[in-house]
Parts: structure tokens; sequence; C-alpha cells
């Protein structure tokens, strides 16, 4: 090959000044594959298997293992974006099917193929706010309650706009509605709430914030995710314009974090959706056949004025949620949802008879997961559960959170029995 | 005219399954079934009704429901008419198509990786000593001081290095500074990260030989000049020769200089964004380590600066804690980098993906890295060197840019579907004429790279008519673009409010 190119060696190859070629060395050792596998092993081995009563926005439900095993087919796993969609059929009608998936759970006409998570998703969703407001404000408001790494990341996405992040009271883990009244004047361009709130209770108030946000033009962004959206309110039904959040809730396992960006809108707001879509379209024999449409809000095609600078998203993770709720079906995901009402409540009842611990602490209905009041200080108790093999959220001096998906009936009941051990 | 792809050397026909006249039935063609909340769903309580009030809930989910085998099968359907890396040669220029090595995705699913972002760190050391291993190869590839692993694609890096740039020079009271300069053939990425960024964007013309034009940089740079973008190797394949110039100029005038990490694949372990003079970069570990492009992401973009940029790092990065006993095994902790931006994703990235990147770098190591770019480089130099088409401006390294001159680029890259093999990236960037932008990566033997060859040369012969009917072996025909755009149907709802 060398001959064929016309090089001595691979070296004059290169065209590199000297002055910056690198002679040294990266100090990394080769490794056989065993080898690199039982290093890998070695330090994740220094995790503690915990029982993990953890959400707050990252869940570990049960995955089916038909995912794992029709996800990693490499066809799904070693193609890129759809650019030639003639030979990528496959993939763009499986993002076609996730997008029809959202589109029935929020009942909004629109929904992309994917953004990062549901902190960027909601930083999408403010800029797009900032696209299609009629007015001239510049405020954008959101729980106070909201996770500080939601608000920060929507703070970077806004540093570019002239709009400013502010928060609204939250009463008894529900949208203080006066309080909100309060915060709102015509400066609004976007209210954020959240369906279940990230203390797991489910919001009561949802189509009063729709009517808020109509009074004042603000767009109403709703936080929410599969499992949460196959049983509570339907967003369209309550004024809600733009709904975001983590769709991976259905389709990976717990992941430190790593998520799927749900992002749906109406239809009014097509041409300023960030991200990518898939529409259907015909192939030359007529047939119905899938492609990446309205491309020229992208990156790639409109540069400076695109409506998002993604391009990498997080389709692979789409097509786990998708197979994930076919695997369920309908019946499956509302028992899902449900499962998670009652398996909270059946767990908060079930700990507010401890000594020391009172739980829920908001008067509402839960999904998944809810606050409990303990009497020890909170940090102490979670150190002591650690101990004991259970991970939990302290989430007040005196309040520790836990949550229900994917935790097994005997694990409660353990948990259950070593929270009585510690808690008094 | 060459009317049977067999003439050529290979023939490819890719899946097509066909019911009632269409491909494959959507899911929501196989069933729709409509389940009514709080009466038909079995996981009532013990006397069937909802958990929930009517005021509260939905009032009902339609959606197929299917079982398992029919799932596996459409699925399997699915993934029959996909090309992917493991189907053939990918060479999309700027995507550094690489067979991903299938021992990552077993080190990513190990039980032990899964892991919840708010757990302690004393329960955790395992994953913060990944993450801390990872900053540290990173840091070392790229010659930077500091990384973050937050950024879960290149582009949201690329955010992370506007950020961190704005901030910097926030801090130093030089707020007013409101320009990005970046190439006029840079990734389109670059252009909206400084956009959304909030900074004006300066396009920078080429000069003759398809690099930075230093006069034309000179004109553009000033007291408003918040940073320069540059890859390197550019888009072009070239490297910019004149990078310690360039880095002087954007320092003189108090700017930094931002990489674009996209192209790495092609100095590892033979030049460093950081001994260049560049201050921050970001690497597309789904490109340059490896990992599954997995349909179009998830990637990670992993983002290293110079110290004087560390403080302002998104938070938490990762440490090993001072104090610790030389005998005792280190422990690792988080910890936020004094002016940080703060958070720009919601936990800390796509860890799976940085389980996989670091296993990459671990099993290559040093000699592993560096015969990765070398490969990378001769097999692009073997290729162009094959191929009819006018490869216009080089030397190049690991990708080029041919022109399809009076042939159309993208049916160039559609009649390339009817050989077998995955085309360039097309009618980019827009300096070469009906571009075809071809990036082979070190994976391709010999072989691989002459059967593209014969495919580009085949495609290079044939008539104007013979490339627009193209292609015809794949899943589907030649798909109506403005169809798809005029009258968008998004979802099968869509479809069905349409019939």
């Amino acid at each position: 090959m060398l001959d064929a190119v016309g090089a001595a060696t691979v070296d004059d190859l290169f065209d590199i000044p000297s002055d910056v070629q690198f002679e040294g060395s990266f100090d990394i050792d080769a490794r056989t594959e065993r080898e690199t596998r039982r290093l890998v092993r070695s330090i994740l081995g220094r995790n503690d298997d915990q029982t993990e009563l953890l959400g707050r926005g990252h869940y570990g439900y049960y995955i089916p293992s038909l995912v794992d095993h029709l996800a990693d087919r490499s066809e799904f796993l070693t193609s890129y974006t759809q650019y030639q969609p003639e030979i990528s059929q496959g993939f763009l009608q499986a993002l076609f099917e996730y997008q029809s998936l959202l589109v029935e759970l929020t009942g909004l006409e629109v929904a992309n193929c994917s953004m990062y998570d549901a902190a960027t998703a909601l930083g999408e969703a403010a800029t797009l706010a900032d696209r299609v407001r009629d007015t001239t404000g510049h405020r954008v408001l959101v729980p106070d309650l909201l996770r500080e790494e939601r608000r920060s990341t929507l703070a970077n996405y806004v540093a570019g706009t002239d709009l400013a992040v502010e928060t609204y009271p939250v009463d008894d883990g529900n949208v203080d509605l006066a309080g909100l009244e309060a915060a709102v004047d015509e400066e609004v361009v976007m209210i954020y709430a959240e369906n279940p709130t990230v203390r797991g209770t489910i919001e009561e108030h949802l189509g009063a914030v729709g009517d808020i946000a109509d009074d004042t033009d603000a767009l109403f962004a709703l936080g929410s995710d599969p499992v949460a959206l196959s049983l509570l309110e339907r967003p369209a039904d309550v004024g809600v314009d733009v709904v975001v959040g983590d769709a991976s809730v259905l389709g990976l396992p717990t992941s430190y974090g790593m998520g799927l960006g749900l992002f749906a809108t109406r239809e009014d707001y097509l041409r300023q959706v960030p991200g990518r879509l898939v529409g259907a379209s015909e192939d030359a024999t007529d047939r119905r056949a899938f492609t990446l449409t309205l491309q020229t809000r992208e990156q790639h095609i409109r540069r400076e004025r695109a409506t998002s600078n993604i391009c990498t998203n997080q389709a692979w993770v789409a097509l786990r949620t998708a197979m994930h709720a076919a695997v369920l079906g309908p019946s499956g995901m509302v028992d899902l949802a449900e499962r998670d009402v009652r398996r909270a409540r059946d767990l908060a009842e079930r700990l507010d008879d401890i000594v020391g611990v009172s739980a829920p602490v908001h008067d509402r209905y839960h999904l998944r997961e809810f606050v409990a009041r303990v009497d020890q200080p909170a940090r102490a108790v979670a150190d002591d559960l650690e101990d004991l093999g259970f991970a939990v959220h302290v989430v007040g001096d005196h309040e520790i959170q836990v949550c229900v998906a994917g935790v097994s009936g005997d694990r409660l009941d353990r948990f259950a029995e070593a929270l009585e051990e510690v808690a008094r | 005219m060459t009317d049977d792809p067999d003439a050529a050397q290979s023939r490819y026909d890719q899946a097509r399954y066909v019911e009632d006249g269409e491909y494959e039935p959507l899911l929501s063609e196989k069933d729709q079934t409509r389940v009514e909340i709080g009466a038909a769903s079995d996981a009532g309580d013990d006397d069937g009704t909802s958990p929930l009030p009517d005021d509260l809930t939905r009032d009902a989910l339609e959606l197929p429901e299917l079982s398992e085998p029919e799932v596996a099968r459409h699925y399997t359907r699915l993934s029959q008419m996909i090309y992917g890396i493991d189907s053939g040669p990918y060479p999309l220029g700027s995507c550094t198509m690489k067979y991903n090595p299938k021992f990552t995705e077993d080190v990513a699913a190990l039980p032990s990786a899964a892991v919840h972002p708010d757990r302690s760190e004393g329960s955790v050391q395992g994953t913060l000593e990944l993450l801390y291993r990872l900053q540290d190869y990173l840091a070392r590839i790229g010659g930077m001081d500091a990384v973050t692993l937050q950024p879960p694609a290149g582009a949201a890096g690329e955010f992370v290095g506007i950020r961190v740039a704005a901030a910097y020079h926030e801090h130093n009271g030089e707020g007013h500074r409101d320009e990005v300069i970046v190439p006029e053939s840079a990734h389109g990425t670059n252009f909206a990260t400084a956009a959304l960024g909030g900074y004006d964007v300066v396009s920078l013309p080429s000069d003759d030989e398809g690099r930075v034009d230093l006069d034309a940089l000179e004109a553009a740079l000033g007291e408003q000049t918040a940073a320069l973008m540059l890859t390197n190797p550019n888009t072009l394949g070239l490297f910019e020769r004149d990078i310690a110039e360039i880095a002087e100029m954007v320092h003189d005038v108090g700017g930094l200089l931002y990489y674009d990490g996209a192209n790495l694949n092609a100095l590892l372990g033979r030049a460093r964004p950081g001994d260049m003079g560049f201050d921050v970069m970001h690497y597309n570990v789904h490109k340059t380590f490896a990992t599954p492009h997995g349909g179009g992401g998830p990637g990670a973009g992993p983002v290293g600066v110079v110290e004087k940029l560390a403080p302002f790092l998104p938070a938490p990065r990762v440490r090993e804690r001072e104090g610790t006993s030389k005998a005792d095994e280190p422990v690792y902790e988080r910890f936020d980098p004094e002016h940080t931006i703060g958070k720009v994703h919601g936990f800390d990235g796509n860890w799976l993906v940085l389980v996989k990147a670091f296993a990459y770098i671990a099993r290559l190591g040093d000699a592993g890295l560096s015969d990765a770019s070398a490969s990378a480089v001769l097999n692009a130099n073997y290729l162009a060197e094959q191929i009819e088409y006018d490869v216009p401006y080089g030397p190049f390294h690991h990708e080029f840019v041919a022109s399809a001159g009076e042939q159309d680029a993208a049916d160039v890259a559609k009649r390339m579907l009817d050989y077998g093999v995955h085309p360039p990236t097309t009618k980019w960037p827009e300096i070469v004429p009906e571009a075809l932008m071809t990036e082979p990566t070190e994976v391709e033997s010999k072989d691989t790279l002459d059967r593209l060859a014969a495919a580009f040369n085949a495609v290079a012969a044939e008539d104007d008519d013979t490339l627009a009917d193209a292609p015809e072996r794949t899943t589907a025909r030649r798909i109506d673009q403005t169809s798809a755009a005029r009258t968008p149907r998004l979802s099968w709802q869509a479809l069905e409010d349409e019939s």
C-alpha cells in the first residue's frame, strides 16, 4: 500500500510541522481483550452492591431481556445517522414509531427522535419559547423545588439569550397556584412544571397552570416521562405546549444518569423544533418509506440560524424505549404506572408505622417515590441504611426520599425492616 | 453503462419485507388496543379500581398490544433493513465510522456499572475511579490539563467550550468579547454552538490551498474576539501547518483557541492539540474511541482545557482525595471547580459510552492508538489513489474530499448503495464542487479498500440516468425528500388522519 501511495514510510504521509509533533508517550499500556475486561471489572468492583431506592429523575425499572437482545443487534448498534434513508429504513421506522408513541402519550402532534436528557430538553424548550414567543418578555419560571442540576443546565442553555430563569413557590409538593399567579406577569415566556414532581407527588393543578400560561401567552412546558404519561393526565388536555423529560425510564437500566431527552410539542411550532425528525414519504415505487425530514431546521444546513446545535443524539436509547413500550403494550404500561402508585402508597403507609418516621410528608398522591420525615438527622439515617445495604436520598435535614421503581417486594420488606432498625 | 451491478464485482441485496404492498408494517398496523384507565387494567386495587381519582388520570391509552414473538420479529426485520459498520465499509467523511469492538459492550453491561448517579461517593468508588482514569487518559492524549466528561455529545462539548470561554472572559472583565470566528469549511455545529452561546459568528474564508487564510484571520481578529474554533486536520483532511502562528495571533488579541475534536483520529500519538496552542477542545469518543454510533447516538463529548480554564469547567469533576496514605487504595471524590459554569447535563453525561471509551483506550494503549492514526491516514491515501474521481486538495490525512465533477454527488452516493458499500458524505464541504468526503478509517483491509474503490469507479463510469434511477437493490428505492417535507407526516397518527 505504501508503494501505491508513493511513500517510503507511513510517517511520510503526515504533514505535521516538526515544532508541533508529539514525540512523547501517553504512558498507557496496551492490554489483551481479556486483561482489559479484567481491569474494568476490577475497577467497577469497587462499587458497593446496594439496593437503590433512588429516583429523582433517574430510575432503574426492570428491562425485559428482549430489549437487550434486539437492541444489541449490530445493525442497530453500528449504524449512524440515517443520511442515506434507502439503506436505513429499519432504524427510521423504529424512530418513527418512537415519535408516534410520544404523540399518543402526550396528545401533542410532534415529537422529535431525541434530545440528550431531561435537563437539556428543558433547555431546548426554553430556547423554543424564546423563538416563538409573542411577547417581548424574558422570564422563564420553574418550580423552586426543581433539581438544581436541571435548573443549572437550563441556565446554561439560555445564557446566550436574554432569558432569565426564576422560580415560583411550591405548596405541599404541588404548584402553589397563588404563588405562581403572583410571580406571573406579561414578561413571562415559559412556565415549567413537572408531573410527577421531583418529590414524587402527582401534580393536581395542571389545568390551572395551563390557564395561567394561556392568560399571559406564555408557553406551558411540562416535565414527565413515558410511565407517568401512561396513567396521568394527558398533557394536551391541560393546555401543555411542550413536554420534555426523560424517556429512558423505559428502555435503559440504571446508567449513572445517562438518559433520553423527550421532546414533544404542538404542530404550530413544527418549524422551530430542535433535533431530528423522521417523516413518512414515498419511494420510487410509490411504497411508503421513511426519511429524516425538515432538515433545514438543523445545524448542518442552517448553521448559526439552526434551531439547536444538536447533531449526535440518543437514537439508540430511543430505540430501546420504543422496544420496551412495545413489549409492555398499553395494558402493561398502565399496569406499571398503577403499580408505581400503589406500591409507593403501600410502602409509605408501612414506613409511617415505624417509630421515628412519618410518611408521606406531602398529603398528595404519589408515583413511585415519596418523601419521609425522620426524627433522627436524615444524613445519619441514610448512612446507617447504607451500612445495611440500602441507598436513599437525603432531601432535607430530617427528610429522606425513597423510590420503589424496579425494587422487588422482598427488598422493600427488608428495607422497611432496616429503616425500623435505624430510625428510632 | 452497467445494467447489472454484478458486473462490477459484488452484488448486494438488502432485506426487503413487503406485506400488502408496503414494506414491514408499522406496529400500529399490526394492532391498536385501547386500554381504558381505571376499568380494564389488571393492576387495579383489590376491588379492581384505579389507585387514582379520575381527575388525575387520562381517559385511555391506545397503543399496539403484541405478543413478545411478534415484537421480536418486528425488530429483527427492522434490523435487517439497516446498513451498519458490521454490514460493510462505512467511509462517511467526518464521522469516523470505525469498527466497534464487541468486548466494550460486555464491560458496559457489567452489573457493577449499573449505579444511580445520586449514590454516595463512598459507595461508588469504582465508577469514580473509572471516570478519574478516563479524565486522565484524555488529558494525556489531548495534551490538556483538565477534562470534564459531562457533555453527552460533540456539539454539547462545543457548547461547554464556548460557555467556559465566556465565563473566562467575563471573569477577566472582558465580557464585551462578542464574536466567535469559525472557518467557512467547519462543521455546522460550530456555527450553531457559537450562536447558541449568544455570540456573533464570523465566517472565515479558506485560502487557495484549503487552509485558514492568515490575512483574513488577521482582519477578523480583534478585541471583540472571544474564540476561534478550528478543526485540525480540517474538513479537507489538511493539517493547518500555520497552527503555531494562528495560536499566537489569537492569543495576541486575548482570544481563546478551540479545537473541534472530530478529526482527532488523524493525530493520535503524533500531535496533540495542547502542544499546538489550543486552549480548549472536545473529544468525540464515538468517533476517535470507537464507541458505537447507535443510529445517531448516544455519543460523548468530553472537554479538555488548559490550566487557566480549569476553574470554569462544569461540575462535578472527579479527583483523587488528598492525604490518602500510599498503602491504601486511592479514594476518589467529586468536586465543583472554583468558578464552574454549572451543569450542561442533568447528571454526569453518557456514562455507558464513557465506560466503552475507557475500555477501548485501555485495550489499545500508546502503540495501538498511534497505529490507529497511521492506518487511518494510510488507508485514506491508498483509497484516494485508487479512485478515478479528482481529489483537488492535499496532502490530506485521515480523510479526503473528492469531486464528482460533472456528476451529481448525491446521485453518486445513491448508486454506491447498489454496490453494497456506504457512500461518503456528499456535497460538503462546499469548497469542493460535488464533494465526496471520504474517511475509510483504520479498520478496513486492503481488499475492502479495493472493493470500495471499485464501487467508486464503477459509478464514475456510469451515465446520469443510471445514477438518477439508483438505488435499486436497497430496501426502499429513491425516497422523495420533497414530499416528506412538503407534507410532514411525523407519526402513525398523522398517517391515519391522512387516509
